[in-house]
């Protein structure tokens, strides 16, 4: 039986993961206001074609296109009936393009709704990431990614279904923004050092942060992170800087090269698994993946 | 115990209760302001002491959100104090819809707004609507994925308004760039104000829209001096 991740990055290993998949999709056709997730059941071969691209492109581990496959966000399609199917077929794809050896992470976005509104309880929540959980498991997932979230409670709720329904290992990742003060908060407020016990605390085999705005700010992250932690593994997906719009394209401003550029010193914050989000390329991954085995070999 | 205050301790407390987000006697948050009266009961108080209603919005509500709006814009607080505030100033809006009606309090204006056709993220078109209505206008809000004819046809309805669209994913730029051209086209005097995390004032001048602002407060201010 092959390690676990988080066995993996014990032995001292970097990993690298994967780039993005909707801006992926979107080059590949996905119009605005369809739902991504739904390619999984009608356009398999070009989510396929992606999981590839990724592996092609030296990743260790590729996600699912299953970012927004809760029944909430299914919700807005009309498709929340078919969250198990959606989610199954999302980790299949990825995993015949992975095969046994490499890792398939099923990526759990947000639900979008706030708990402290009362939009939602605690309860629906719980049984919305538990549902997808256990599909995403279910279709081969080797451990699960909730990613870009904002909101700690929703964090904790989405780690603890995770967990309690699968014997899969879970990442979790936060999205922060650098503040006027230069500190680094997510929309609802939390920092990297709020994040660190209360994702440990409900189950986190790996924690991180993805998305914001590019590579750059992901050392000062993974530096509050390690401040606050020695040794809990650390994953960072970070954007390819933040998007301009230019004659009717999204232009995303860090080419494979600068991204590469920032991988040793966020190596050295003590990032261990480091991937893109938004904008991402498996270029970036490849240039990102060349630093990454360069630097094991001369450990 | 209901207190007495005299009108512009009471005001003032309105407004302090909306800037920190307490809602009515029974809400926990604050925590500091447990089993103290909250927005709700003292709006409740002044209307029953004779305190104008005008008053009460420009003098309470209106000023707990300025004051939440520019703590939320210098990062002082974030989006789950912005939300507890308007759930506040929601609270004692209610107590105030009578005089609107009857007309004897008057808003400053109509903003119709909403999320650009192909975009469903609404937490940042209804922080912008609350903050909005909270500085004393009306706000239509059409939801989200509204198509430009629907923003049309509601402008079209409620002549004079303004209108603000919001597009959280990159992608949706373009529809966001559709939909302010051809609005320009059909119904050129409408002022349109854009904002979303992708959105920029760069992006703004490009696609002919009139405002852009990185935060609520922004927005706020913009459309205050659009009819001081």
């Amino acid at each position: 039986m092959k390690p676990t991740i988080s066995q993996l990055i014990s032995t001292g290993k970097v990993l690298v993961s994967d780039g993005a998949w909707g801006t992926f999709l979107q080059a590949k056709g996905l119009q605005p206001g369809e739902c991504p997730e739904l390619w999984n059941i009608d356009h398999s071969d070009d989510v396929l074609d992606i999981a590839k691209n990724y592996i092609a492109a030296g990743a260790d581990m590729i996600e699912t296109n299953s970012f927004g496959g809760n029944s909430f966000k299914l919700a807005n399609y009309g498709l929340q009936d078919r969250a198990i199917e959606i989610n199954r077929k999302a980790a299949e794809i990825s995993r015949k393009a992975a095969g046994q050896d490499k890792y398939v992470i099923g990526s759990i976005g947000p639900t979008g709704k706030i708990l402290m509104m009362g939009d939602v309880t605690e309860e629906e929540l719980y049984n919305a990431f538990k549902e997808q959980s256990m599909a995403l498991y279910e279709g081969g997932a080797d451990a699960l990614v909730i990613e870009t979230m904002t909101d700690l409670d929703e964090a904790r709720i989405a780690i603890k279904a995770a967990r309690e329904n699968t014997p899969c290992e879970v990442i979790c990742t936060m999205t922060f923004d650098r503040t006027l003060d230069g500190d680094y908060r997510s929309m609802m407020g939390a920092s990297p050092t709020d994040m660190v016990k209360t994702l440990i605390d409900a189950g986190a085999n790996i924690i991180g942060a993805n998305c914001s705005n590019g590579i750059e700010g992901m050392i000062s992250i993974t530096n509050e992170i390690r401040s606050e932690n020695k040794t809990i593994p650390v994953l960072i997906h970070a954007n390819a800087g933040m998007p301009k719009y230019q004659d009717g394209e999204t232009v995303f401003p860090e080419s494979p090269e600068m991204m590469a550029g920032f991988v040793p010193q966020l190596m050295k914050a003590g990032a261990n698994v480091i991937g893109g989000c938004c904008g991402t390329t498996p270029e970036h991954i490849k240039h990102i993946a060349g630093i990454v085995k360069k630097k094991d070999l001369l450990n | 115990m209901i207190k007495n205050y005299k009108m512009d301790q009471l005001l003032e407390k309105i407004a302090y209760c909306i800037e920190y987000g307490k809602i009515n006697n029974i809400s926990p948050y604050p925590p500091d302001m447990k089993g103290q009266d909250g927005a709700d009961e003292l709006t409740r108080q002044a209307l029953e002491k004779g305190v104008p209603a005008s008053d009460i919005l420009t003098k309470a509500l209106v000023i707990g959100m300025q004051k939440i709006g520019v703590k939320f814009r210098e990062n002082k607080v974030f989006v789950p104090q912005v939300l507890m505030s308007a759930k506040a100033m929601n609270t004692a809006m209610v107590h105030l819809k009578p005089f609107f009606l009857s007309g004897e309090v008057k808003r400053k204006g109509t903003i119709i707004i909403g999320t650009v056709a192909g975009d469903l993220h609404d937490i940042g078109k209804n922080l912008v609507s609350m903050m909005i209505e909270g500085s004393g206008w009306e706000v239509i809000d059409l939801g989200v994925d509204v198509k430009t004819e629907k923003f049309i046809e509601s402008l079209k309805q409620h002549p004079g308004s303004f209108l603000g669209l919001s597009a959280l994913l990159t992608t949706t730029m373009g529809s966001m760039e559709k939909t302010v051209r051809e609005i320009k086209t059909q119904l050129p005097e409408t002022c349109i104000l854009i904002g979303g995390a992708p959105v920029n004032h760069e992006f703004s001048i490009k696609i002919g829209a009139d405002f852009y602002s990185p935060d609520p407060q922004g927005a706020v201010e913009f459309l205050n001096k659009k009819v001081a």
